[in-house]
């Protein structure tokens, strides 16, 4: 514990600004990958706890389309198609083989799919960490606020993810598309006999989540390592996230996500051995007060 | 109970197999092989009477296993306890930590569960390997486990050390047993299959999940306290997530519906551990396409699926016995 410097900390503008950036990051990661968490739980009611693979192959992905084009923008969009991609297969190959066994199938599907994607990760990319470096477009001398120091990259990524998670809420609640989803979230069967093809929507769904995996990959590719076991840590505090800010709420994902974000960084300095443990307080008063979450509805 | 004391003279006779087996001249590569599959195997039982029987999907039941494993090498290496102390007290432990973890968790709908079980074993894994003066961090508990003599039982000697832990895991095994053939086994039984029904004839679901909840996680941390005393320390691995996805990779290749079945699946899965590490270092590839085949291709584990046909076939021939009465007796239809 040591409050007085995180009140120190909170005294100094320069010391704020790091904080309050840093804090951004790790939050709109958590966002891109809680959101994608929350739409597929929200529309096919399954979790897939393989999401941080996704994340991991998106970062690993935009790692050799950079090495391969030197434009970290290809790199980026191409890794975030190519993870969308992946998780159509996953969909269709695995995941909707066990919709309606029970959890423990699904469970086991996405542990064998973890330990196949860490370990081919190993042999493509080798098992030590890797990194990409800051991109060629991005080296470019820091921006300065308030006597704090913000590294442009940091910009474009925050702007970045919001620009992805407002699209993607307006997919979801003003176009036909989203509507057909989010009926489909409420009655499957019903809408599949008024002539839509839901299978259709769920791969399509499937694919939304995991493209926002690997998006959030190739954004964390210059500023982290990349290791084999890099997805799952990162898919705990997603799960946190969405139990936070409440099942199938996108709204619900961004709010906990900032929420942990902040507590991340401003934590590290106040109390540092205590930020995992006050992640679990926050959820655990969210589940005893409210178990549907911030912005979530009650469940069926 | 005529079926309880034939439960009891087949773990007496379980029992007598296992503590024959090193008389027998077996070489210590054996004897090592079943103390590990005993360990993991109380971990892979106790979380089949959550999986399996109350139809509780945990993804975290490692952590139970990491909490005896580490709560009795920490007593032991203080100094302050016999070993049946310690023994007791990292139980009492695990309780503690299942009660507080069960209170949150129990009244969650399934997959709710499955990942705030999950996470919570997160929470205990990073505690394990933060609070590094204390439980040594990543290089685990270090200086090995002092094993004092008690009760004239002397487990520094590796035969004796193979005699003790085979009693506790046989007694640990007819605990669970008696649990799952008593009438609380039944409840549970009947929360799984159908909880709303449990809840209208009057059961408390809520209770009877977190009793079973604890029970399950202190049977996990008695498997715990066999590896620490086996391996003689206490390693952050114990309590990782992989540890908790291999328990219910057990109880697939073992079978849920049979009772022994986790064990078969532990002992299945050393061994195809084992081989595959002989020809290849990619074992997790190698895991995770048997997991694929089995959940895809069976959607149930082995023995399930050789269970099921001897019934089917008892049934038949059952029938056939009575179809042939009935001819006898010229009763035809």
């Amino acid at each position: 514990m040591d409050l007085e410097a995180l009140m120190r900390c909170l005294g100094t503008g320069s010391c704020v600004v790091t904080q309050l950036t840093s804090g951004m990051i790790i939050g709109m990661l958590l966002f891109l990958i809680a959101s994608g968490v929350t739409l597929i739980f929200g529309v096919l009611n399954v979790t897939n706890f393989a999401h941080g693979s996704l994340y991991m192959a998106g970062a690993y992905i935009a790692l050799t389309l950079y090495q391969a084009s030197g434009n970290y923008f290809i790199a980026a969009v191409g890794a975030a198609v190519a993870v969308g991609l992946l998780g159509v297969a996953f969909e269709r190959l695995l995941m909707s083989k066990v919709y309606g066994s029970n959890v423990l199938m699904q469970l086991l599907v996405c542990y064998a799919v973890i330990l196949i994607s860490d370990d081919l990760v190993k042999i493509i990319w080798g098992p030590s960490g890797l990194s990409m470096g800051m991109p060629a477009e991005f080296r470019l001398p820091p921006l300065r606020f308030m006597g704090g120091v913000i590294p442009p990259f940091y910009l474009f990524m925050i702007a970045a993810a919001m620009v992805i998670g407002l699209a993607l809420w307006l997919v979801i609640e003003r176009t036909r598309f989203g509507k057909i989803v989010r009926a489909a979230a409420v009655n499957g069967p019903m809408v599949s006999a008024l002539g839509i093809r839901v299978n259709l929507y769920y791969a399509a769904v499937f694919g939304i989540g995991s493209a926002l995996a690997g998006a959030a990959g190739a954004l964390a590719a210059p500023v982290r390592s990349l290791t084999p076991g890099m997805g799952f840590s990162i898919l705990i505090e997603s799960f946190i996230v969405t139990v936070i800010g409440g099942m199938g709420s996108i709204v619900g994902a961004f709010v906990a996500a900032l929420l942990i974000g902040f507590t991340r960084s401003f934590g590290s300095i106040g109390f540092p051995l205590f930020v995992d443990g006050m992640m679990f307080l926050f959820m655990a008063l969210v589940l005893i007060f409210k178990p549907s979450g911030l912005f979530g509805r009650p469940h069926r | 109970m005529t079926r309880r004391w034939r439960d009891l003279g087949l773990a007496g006779l379980g029992l007598i197999v296992l503590l024959l087996v090193p008389m027998l001249g077996a070489p210590p590569a054996i004897r090592d092989f079943i103390m590990f599959a005993m360990a993991y195997g109380l971990l892979a039982m106790s979380l089949n009477l959550l999986i399996g029987y109350t139809g509780l999907v945990s993804f975290g039941h490692a952590m139970f296993f990491a909490s005896g494993a580490y709560a009795f090498g920490l007593a032991m290496q203080s100094g302050k306890f016999s070993i049946p102390a310690a023994f007791a007290l990292a139980i009492a432990f695990t309780a503690v930590l299942a009660l507080v973890i069960g209170a949150i968790c129990v009244r969650l709908n399934e997959i709710y569960f499955a990942f705030l079980t999950l996470a919570f074993q997160m929470l205990i894994y990073n505690v394990i390997l933060g609070w590094v003066s204390f439980t040594g961090g990543d290089q685990g508990l270090m200086g090995g486990i002092p094993r004092p003599k008690f009760l004239g039982i002397d487990l520094a000697d590796r035969t004796q050390l193979y005699v003790f832990c085979s009693v506790l895991f046989v007694v640990c095994i007819a605990i669970m047993r008696q649990i799952v053939t008593s009438p609380f086994g039944y409840t549970l039984r009947l929360i799984r299959d159908n909880q709303e029904r449990a809840a209208f004839l009057g059961i408390d679901v809520a209770r009877a999940k977190l009793v079973c909840f604890v029970i399950s996680a202190c049977m996990a941390s008695v498997g715990g306290i066999l590896l620490a005393l086996f391996v003689s320390g206490a390693y952050p691995n114990f309590g990782f997530w992989t540890t908790s996805g291999e328990a219910i990779f057990m109880i697939l290749l073992g079978g849920s519906t049979v009772f022994l079945g986790p064990i078969v699946g532990t002992v299945i899965l050393r061994i195809l551990t084992d081989v595959t590490i002989a020809y290849t270092s990619h074992t997790e590839l190698v895991l995770g396409i048997v997991i694929l085949i089995l959940v895809l291709g069976l959607r149930k584990g082995p023995l399930d699926v050789i269970a099921e046909r001897l019934e089917n076939r008892r049934q038949a021939k059952a029938q056939k016995v009575r179809d042939a009465a009935d001819d006898a007796s010229g009763k035809k239809p």
